[in-house]
């Protein structure tokens, strides 16, 4: 039997509230024990042992929405690598968007995915399935046999599914199987050639602008088809003011919606496109100041119940172009722990509350029983110091593309040590 | 620091800046230096000996993305009055996949030891983002919907010279202000030397948030004319006419179009303006173009040769000061 002692820890479980010293026990992978008596108990004989040095030990991060690029653009990631960054951040289990060459449409698709992370055995990675096939927003794809193969919900990644019909069957046939959808709400015929939020700015750039209205038009009827079906929905990343107003009323009306929001769209606003960075440059756009407050508003009083990190890796060669001719995205696995926990040092959330977004609440969410310190559960562990101050330098991520819009970003929060099911996967550096 | 001019008779004071990429950010005193500049050249041009060897040995370059006739022949007299070496690359939209190789092509006239690299790109951003990568001097000569800064100019120059100054002045763009990088330019050359501007178009013409640059938004000629000095048309572009931004010429023309009709609501001196090409009967009446006493259109093109002496000028001093440092 594998045993290993985590001593000396400042253990959070966001899932129960716990913020106290000491020990965590991990027995085959999966957590034995925890509690004050394990930092001061004899060690159990043969298990090793870490000492915490007083960081704070929680649940591993549960990344939401994650583009893999694998298989198909392997020169801008793969599963290996976003595996490493992943481990990085501290997030141990990711689930990735359907958006790659193939579509992941299919069950081939979803087994493709858990046979290359067996092989690379890193994190945990799960997929989402397409909504429709080949993500062209027409036909639906098999809920019922993609839920049994592994499809953790259903989404079209980046694009929202336009047709009202074909959002309204694919609500009400997911009841079938209790799936869940996953929707990026934004009206393509209102985006239309649009690159950036459209306000002053835009009009300074002479850039086209994406109104917030295209994003709130989808998001509105999609809720309305919620309650017409009684389907569960999930809205990804929304980024205005009104979206949030949206989602507190569809909740108060009982509907089974979710939301996230990312760290673009709660840590910065579209001045990072100052003249024209091609790294500020993602989907949806970064938008105004008030929209900015309004997210992290909506994350203080749950209207938005996780935070996601769209990590959306891009080579060199689609951002070093003009601003309308460059890809879209931003890479975020590695940042989204110090970006999440500026959240907690600016006040707006506790530290629990700030990490129950990354932890339980998205795994809840998914159906996946991780993300809690429990008995029982695995062992899937980030060590990590809250207050540590690094300098995000996108050249020294670990995904193969460099395309963060946080390069340069002072933060705080480093991770020292990431455990999937018992394993150390990342130490950091110094340790 | 001492820079040593190279002409100590007629050395221009230094320009600030190593490129022109835009008017916003320009100063009252760098555009007053370019419109005085540009003024004695257009003297100079008038008269005899119009070739100079102010850039002798220098090289321009015109590159362009996007067709254009009177800005590329403008900007090539321009570097060819002032003696300078002078080449024409125009790179077809169709030839390669717009942009793909822009910063390669920024690497190749590295290569070439240009001083000036005049640029016309139908993004916006572009020319910026070309200028990060090369060693001379870059004049934006129209990216995308963003800034045409040479177009202002010109435009500034040939209503200071009919009406001496540009404070106070009430201006009205008119037109399709929402695809104009024309429209940008001048409006932040006109608000930076004191002149009151105006917008007159549909709404679907106009970009968002447009008042908070600071101009007075109209969708009604009459009233958006009322007590102008100057009417400064847009052109429309033909894809926009038919449905999509207006449903079509005819009511386009109908209530947007200059005719002597809405003209009449502007002060009796009004000056008229286009940065051209003109759509006859589209957004201006071919009457109203072509009335001698109001219309300076011709003005514009003589002038847009002298503003862009003054550029190429100013421009190319300051990388070979810069370089001699």
């Amino acid at each position: 039997m594998k045993r290993t002692v985590y001593r000396n820890a400042r253990l959070l479980d966001p899932a129960t509230g716990l913020d106290a010293p000491g020990g965590l026990l991990a027995e085959n992978g999966i957590i034995a024990d925890l509690g004050p008596g394990i930092a001061n108990g004899a060690t159990p004989e043969g298990a090793d042992v870490v000492d915490c040095g007083g960081a704070v030990l929680s649940p591993g991060l549960v990344d939401i929405r994650v583009q893999l690029r694998e298989p198909g653009a392997e020169h801008q990631e793969d599963i290996n690598s976003a595996s490493r960054a992943a481990a990085a951040g501290g997030v141990t289990t990711m689930i990735a968007l359907p958006n790659t060459e193939p579509v992941i449409d299919d069950v081939a698709g979803i087994e493709f995915v858990a046979r290359r992370a067996r092989e690379v055995k890193t994190v945990k990675v799960f997929t989402h399935a397409a909504i429709t096939k080949d993500l062209a927003g027409n036909e639906m794809t098999e809920f019922g046999l993609l839920r049994e193969a592994g499809a953790i919900a259903f989404s079209d990644g980046p694009v929202g599914v336009s047709k009202a019909s074909v959002v309204a069957r694919a609500l009400s046939y997911a009841t079938t199987f209790g799936a869940l959808l996953m929707q990026h709400p934004e009206e393509p015929s209102l985006v239309d050639d649009g690159v950036m939020n459209a306000g002053e700015l835009s009009t300074r750039l002479g850039l086209p602008g994406i109104p917030r209205e295209a994003e709130t038009i989808m998001l509105d009827r999609d809720l309305t088809l919620v309650e017409m079906t009684g389907g569960r929905y999930h809205a990804a990343a929304i980024s205005t003011a009104a979206s949030v107003e949206r989602i507190r009323a569809a909740k108060s009306r009982g509907l089974d919606v979710t939301c996230d929001a990312t760290p673009p769209n709660f840590a910065l606003n579209e001045l990072s496109i100052a003249d024209y960075r091609t790294f500020a440059k993602l989907t949806p756009p970064l938008r105004s100041e008030d929209d900015r407050q309004a997210i992290v508003e909506g994350l203080k009083d749950g209207t938005i119940d996780l935070i996601a990190s769209d990590h959306a890796p891009q080579d060199q060669d689609s951002k070093r172009l003009p601003f309308a001719q460059a890809a879209p995205g931003g890479i975020g696995m590695e940042t989204l722990l110090p970006l999440t926990l500026e959240l907690a040092h600016n006040g707006h959330l506790s530290l629990p509350d700030a990490l129950r977004k990354v932890t339980v609440v998205p795994a809840e969410r998914m159906g996946l029983p991780v993300g809690r310190l429990a008995p029982g559960a695995p062992a899937d562990l980030v060590l990590f110091d809250p207050g540590r101050p690094w300098r995000i330098d996108a050249d020294a991520l670990r995904s193969k593309s460099k395309n963060s819009p946080f390069d340069g970003r002072l933060v705080q929060g480093q991770v020292l040590r990431t455990v999937v099911d018992g394993r150390t996967i990342y130490t950091a550096p110094e340790m | 620091m001492a820079i040593s001019p190279i002409s100590p008779e007629s050395a221009p004071p230094p320009y600030p800046h190593r490129h022109l990429l835009g008017i916003e950010g320009l100063s009252p005193d760098d555009i007053s230096q370019l419109l005085d500049l540009s003024e004695e050249y257009a003297e100079q041009s008038r008269g005899r000996g119009r070739k100079l060897s102010t850039l002798s040995g220098c090289t321009c370059i015109n590159l362009f993305f996007e067709n254009s006739t009177r800005t590329r022949t403008s900007f090539e007299l321009a570097g060819k009055r002032l003696g300078a070496d002078v080449i024409n690359i125009s790179v077809g939209s169709s030839s390669i996949k717009k942009g793909e190789t822009l910063i390669d092509t920024a690497m190749t006239l590295n290569a070439m030891h240009a001083d000036v690299l005049a640029v016309r790109h139908p993004d916006a951003g572009a020319v910026k983002l070309l200028s990060e990568k090369v060693n001379c001097a870059v004049i934006n000569a129209g990216d995308g919907s963003h800034e045409h800064p040479t177009q202002a100019l010109l435009d500034a120059l040939t209503i200071r010279r009919r009406r001496g100054h540009l404070r106070d002045l009430q201006v009205a763009l008119c037109g399709d202000i929402a695809h104009s990088r024309v429209a940008r330019s001048n409006i932040y050359l006109l608000q930076t030397m004191g002149a009151r501007v105006r917008v007159v178009a549909p709404p679907t013409l106009l970009p968002p948030e447009l008042e908070r640059l600071g101009v007075e938004v109209f969708h009604d000629m009459r009233r958006g004319l009322a007590d102008c000095d100057i009417v400064m048309m847009l052109r429309l572009q033909r894809e926009r006419m038919q449905g999509t931004f207006v449903p079509s010429i005819r009511e386009y023309f109908r209530f947007f179009g200059l005719d002597y009709e809405k003209l009449q609501f502007a002060k009796p001196d009004a000056l008229i303006m286009h940065p051209g090409p003109m759509n006859r009967g589209v957004e201006i009446d071919s009457q109203v173009a072509d009335d001698i006493d109001r219309s300076l259109i011709h003005e514009q093109v003589e002038m847009g040769v002298a503003v862009r002496m003054a550029c190429l000028d100013l421009l190319a001093h300051g990388v070979r000061e810069a370089g001699a440092l």
